[in-house]
């Protein structure tokens, strides 16, 4: 059921009034219901494997949590009769046990995702390698997998450090697994922020369900108007990298970073809002994003809930791992700035590489990591020398000319590392960016050359106005959230202004018969 | 504390870090910097910050920083 169908409507508009007309206590068993309706939609296979994370996480969680009891029971009753070695080795043994049962939880969730994801393209890789013949096929990815696989591998880890209360009921646990609106294209959620909202009474409240709709219709909006129009030529420009390359890769750059955005943004504000409609805090994704002075800043603001889950489980453990400290200890004959950097250095590309892969198992999506790692590793290196720079120029690097070049570099530089995302492969990505410099052809552009993609020029202007709007409203964020702005002035005004956006939806959008309004973006990862 | 306060200076010297309560949250402090900081702490003080403890609580100030330092060090006595 895609957030753009009928049947999703249809779906809400059932679902929301039911859940503030049955009692408070049971509104969790309608969203849980709810899910089950949700995913059954998307197909048999997608609800087995759901339902194979739930049970395993439900099992290991529990089962870490009894030995975390047991294990206070024992060195207690030990406290008077043994040592404080031998309390010590008890304390191990059960560490290891939990430990196990960790591992073991991990294996199963992340081998589900593996198989799914990499199977048939480690399958071409080895038949490439070996001559043989490729094993393994390609299986279609259920939705939302990658998404509620690592919001339950967050979650198994927390309890695991506990650092939250282990859920006993399966069937609380599976709601917050399972939440529907997340499953489309995250946020990547955590147990201690959503779980209890999920599980408590909610009343109803008409300003917060006009709150809901206005945040919903923008991100229909920028769907429906931006990304689904956009995506048509930036489809296009992919498919012939030999026809279209030069001057046409730098519009085909634009084009992708504002149907990205408006797509995965869009995509998170329908999902933020119809949280709030049952009365739940989703966690933000964007935060202003395309205002970043540099691509650290950017990784803050963008898909900020995926960042926050690799810095929390994967940087951090990581970079203060026995083996990373006992590598930064061997390098120090090296000195003791390289012994410092090199574990840094070390998690930060494999965190990277591990991002990329993340997004898919075609090679681009690694290279794509990789490269993100290394700007970045590259920029931290740069520090000194951007200080001294400041120093020399205060006058220049404070002025609104600079900070406005701050952040046109910093949106190039991450369009051209996301051509990587665009192409089929590494090669055909890096020919396409190295064309922009050696083939002049704004001529063949604009004579012809934007039309032939599949929009015409009244398409063109509507995405325009449809950026501009976007751009106008980022720059409005930045003193106040606009909705409460709008809230503030009333009910009357917030429905005209919800009036207008459905209008111009209903106008400008590209939706029904003769259409298709497609997947989000993000689904696909 | 004093200790403590120069390793953050080095990390970042036009930062008042007596002051400010918010090194995680305004962006101050970002992730390199926090496991930069982590192996200059363990280095001087002898203590391990273990991963779950590395969180915006405990670095958003030096203060926060320090009595998770002291808690360490308490454990391991």
């Amino acid at each position: 059921m895609l957030f753009t169908s009928w049947a999703f409507l249809l779906f809400l508009a059932v679902l929301v009034p039911l859940y503030y007309l049955v009692p408070k206590r049971v509104q969790w068993i309608v969203l849980l219901l709810a899910n089950a309706v949700f995913v059954g939609f998307a197909g048999l296979t997608g609800a087995i494997y759901l339902t194979a994370t739930i049970v395993t996480v439900y099992l290991a969680t529990r089962a870490i949590d009894a030995l975390f009891r047991k294990q206070k029971e024992t060195i207690a009753a030990m406290k008077a009769t043994h040592t404080k070695e031998e309390r010590k080795k008890a304390r191990l043994g059960f560490e290891r046990k939990r430990r196990i049962v960790l591992i073991a939880c991990l294996c199963v969730n992340v081998g589900i995702l593996f198989v799914l994801k990499y199977g048939a393209a480690i399958g071409r890789l080895s038949a490439s390698l070996l001559h043989t013949p490729a094993f393994g096929q390609e299986l279609a990815l259920t939705m939302g997998i990658s998404f509620y696989t690592f919001s339950s591998i967050g979650y198994l880890l927390d309890v695991y450090r506990e650092t939250v209360e282990t859920q006993k009921n399966p069937f609380k646990l599976a709601l917050f697994i399972s939440f529907f609106p997340l499953l489309v294209q995250g946020p990547i959620s955590r147990y201690d922020i959503l779980g209890e909202q999920l599980l408590a009474p909610h009343t109803f409240s008409g300003e917060r369900f006009l709150s809901g709709a206005l945040r919903i219709t923008w991100g229909y909006w920028k769907k429906l108007i931006v990304a689904d129009r956009l995506l048509v030529a930036v489809k296009a420009l992919c498919a012939r990298p030999q026809v279209y390359c030069g001057d046409f890769v730098f519009v085909e750059m634009l084009l992708y970073a504002a149907c990205l955005y408006a797509d995965f943004t869009g995509g998170i504000d329908i999902t933020i809002g119809i949280g709030e409609w049952f009365g739940v805090t989703v966690e933000e994704n964007f935060f202003r994003p395309y205002f970043s002075k540099n691509i650290s800043e950017y990784w803050r603001r963008w898909h900020m809930t995926l960042g926050e889950w690799f810095k929390r489980y994967v940087y951090y453990p990581l970079s203060v791992s026995k083996p990373m400290r006992m590598l930064s200890q061997k390098s120090r004959k090296l000195g003791v700035g390289v012994s410092r950097r090199l574990p840094v250095y070390l998690a930060t590309l494999l965190v990277w590489a591990l991002t990329g892969v993340w997004h898919g198992s075609n090679w681009t999506f690694l290279v794509w990591g990789l490269l993100n790692g290394i700007v970045i590793l590259l920029s931290e290196e740069c520090k000194p020398l951007y200080a001294r720079f400041h120093a020399r120029f205060p006058r220049l690097t404070e002025s609104v000319f600079y900070r406005g070049f701050t952040v046109i570099r910093t949106v190039l530089l991450l369009s051209s590392l996301r051509l990587l995302d665009c192409y089929a492969t590494v090669k055909d990505a890096f020919g396409a960016f190295f064309s922009m410099f050696t083939t002049w052809n704004w001529g063949a552009v604009f004579r012809g050359g934007i039309q032939s993609l599949g929009l015409s020029w009244a398409d063109y202007g509507v995405a325009l106005f449809g950026v501009l709007a976007m751009f106008a409203l980022s720059m409005a964020q930045r003193k106040a959230p606009i909705r409460k702005r709008i809230m503030a002035h009333g009910t009357t005004a917030s429905v005209c202004v919800l009036l207008v956006l459905i209008g111009t939806i209903l106008v400008f959008g590209r939706y029904g018969f003769g259409f298709d309004a497609g997947q989000f973006i993000y689904n696909r990862f | 504390m004093e200790q403590l306060l120069e390793i953050l200076r080095e990390l970042h010297p036009e930062t008042d870090f007596e002051k400010e309560t918010a090194l995680v949250d305004h962006g101050i402090l970002v992730s390199f910097d926090i496991v930069m900081l982590i192996t200059r702490i363990e280095e001087e003080f002898d203590v391990v910050i273990p991963a779950k403890d590395i969180t915006p609580a405990h670095f958003n100030s030096a203060k926060s920083l320090y009595a998770l330092i002291a808690s360490l060090e308490e454990q391991d006595d």
